[in-house]
């Protein structure tokens, strides 16, 4: 096919064959490797602590290279779509800084050896799991659900609630129900935070042929199903408080970030022309990073304290 | 290739290289820790 004289990002020769140290660490989406370690953690200092405090802080560096991995290995493969999207195309491989065979191969060592390492000196409940969350982000999410169905986000979105778990088996040797609801309440943070995100760049998405909630249902329905799953998070947010494992503090972060995120989806249901409704899934996106932050910076600080002084 | 662009593209990969170097010497370390916690503090007083 003629190519009309147009040079797309994604078809831009790699000249420099192998990018920066910069290039590898963007690679591995830093930003959602933070949010993954941080959840992670929580799991882990929740747990009864048994685990001495040397292998735990491998767990940690080994679930931070597994999610690297992850954001690597999906950069490999969605680099065609990378390209189209404004959002996506200064990502190294589209920027052709890294070549595909490079990110391909830098996500599948570091995958490899992530679980690999946790599995041999932690334990293999945790490595098993890390590989589960891998293995279902890569194959489940970015390659098969992303760019067929508009549920993508949904059910993809247990590959990112898997770290408590992760962390909680580093800890322990075994899945537990706390970690299990710490699960559920990424699980179901996860399509009202993309979706606020895909509300204001829906154009993108049809662009790159990504069918995202607002591109196959329309906003409307996209507006419909966020007041519907942050009405289901909400409450279920204040579970840990009802179990015991977290604790006043917790409770009273857990209500009042969730009437704030409520409120915010409302007016996403409500505001829905022009700018202002860009505006107000804008603001839900922005939030609702700094509310699952806030339930897992209550619990962790609880947990920290009660651990400091007994 | 431009010299200049030569010298940049030896830059990365002399710089890539320290990287790699530095995340091999952390599993070495990684795996020394991980062997003194699994075999204890009293490994030097086991029955032979």
């Amino acid at each position: 096919m003629a190519n009309l004289g147009i040079e797309t990002p994604a078809l831009a020769p790699a000249r420099l064959a192998g990018g920066s140290v910069g290039d590898f660490v963007a690679l591995m989406k830093p930003r959602v490797m933070s949010l993954v370690v941080f959840t992670a953690l929580t799991g882990m200092l929740l747990a009864p602590q048994g685990q001495h405090p040397a292998l735990a802080v491998i767990a940690l560096v080994c679930i931070a290279a597994g999610a690297g991995a992850s954001g690597a290995l999906n950069m490999w493969y969605d680099a065609d779509i990378d390209a189209l999207m404004q959002r996506t195309a200064a990502r190294p491989i589209p920027r052709g800084r890294v070549t595909p065979e490079e990110a391909l191969a830098f996500g599948a060592v570091l995958a490899v050896g992530s679980v690999t390492v946790l599995g041999v000196l932690v334990n293999w409940t945790a490595g098993g799991l890390l590989a589960l969350t891998i293995a279902f982000y890569l194959f489940v999410y970015t390659m098969w659900l992303k760019r067929r169905t508009p549920q993508n986000i949904v059910i993809g979105g247990a590959a990112g609630a898997f770290p408590p778990m992760i962390g909680w088996a580093a800890m322990t040797g075994s899945a537990s129900l706390e970690g299990v609801v710490l699960f559920l309440i990424i699980f179901l943070w996860t399509p009202p935070h993309f979706w606020a995100l895909a509300l204001y760049r829906a154009r993108d998405y049809e662009r790159a042929g990504v069918p995202m909630l607002p591109v196959v249902a329309g906003p409307e329905a996209t507006r419909r199903q966020i007041v519907v799953y942050a009405a289901l998070l909400v409450p279920l947010a204040l579970v840990p408080a009802f179990m015991g494992f977290g604790g006043p503090a917790y409770a009273i972060g857990a209500i009042g970030l969730g009437a704030v995120f409520l409120a915010l989806a409302l007016q996403v249901w409500r505001v829905r022309e022009g700018r202002a409704a860009d505006r107000a899934a804008r603001r839900l996106f922005g939030f609702s990073i700094l509310y699952l932050f806030g339930l897992f910076a209550a619990l962790l600080a609880e947990r920290s304290l009660a651990l400091w002084f007994g | 290739m431009e010299q200049r662009e030569q010298q940049e593209w030896e830059r990365r990969r002399r710089m890539r290289s320290i990287a790699i170097a530095l995340a091999l010497a952390a599993l070495a370390v990684i795996f020394f820790v991980a062997t003194i916690v699994w075999l204890g503090g009293d490994v030097g007083r086991r029955k032979l």
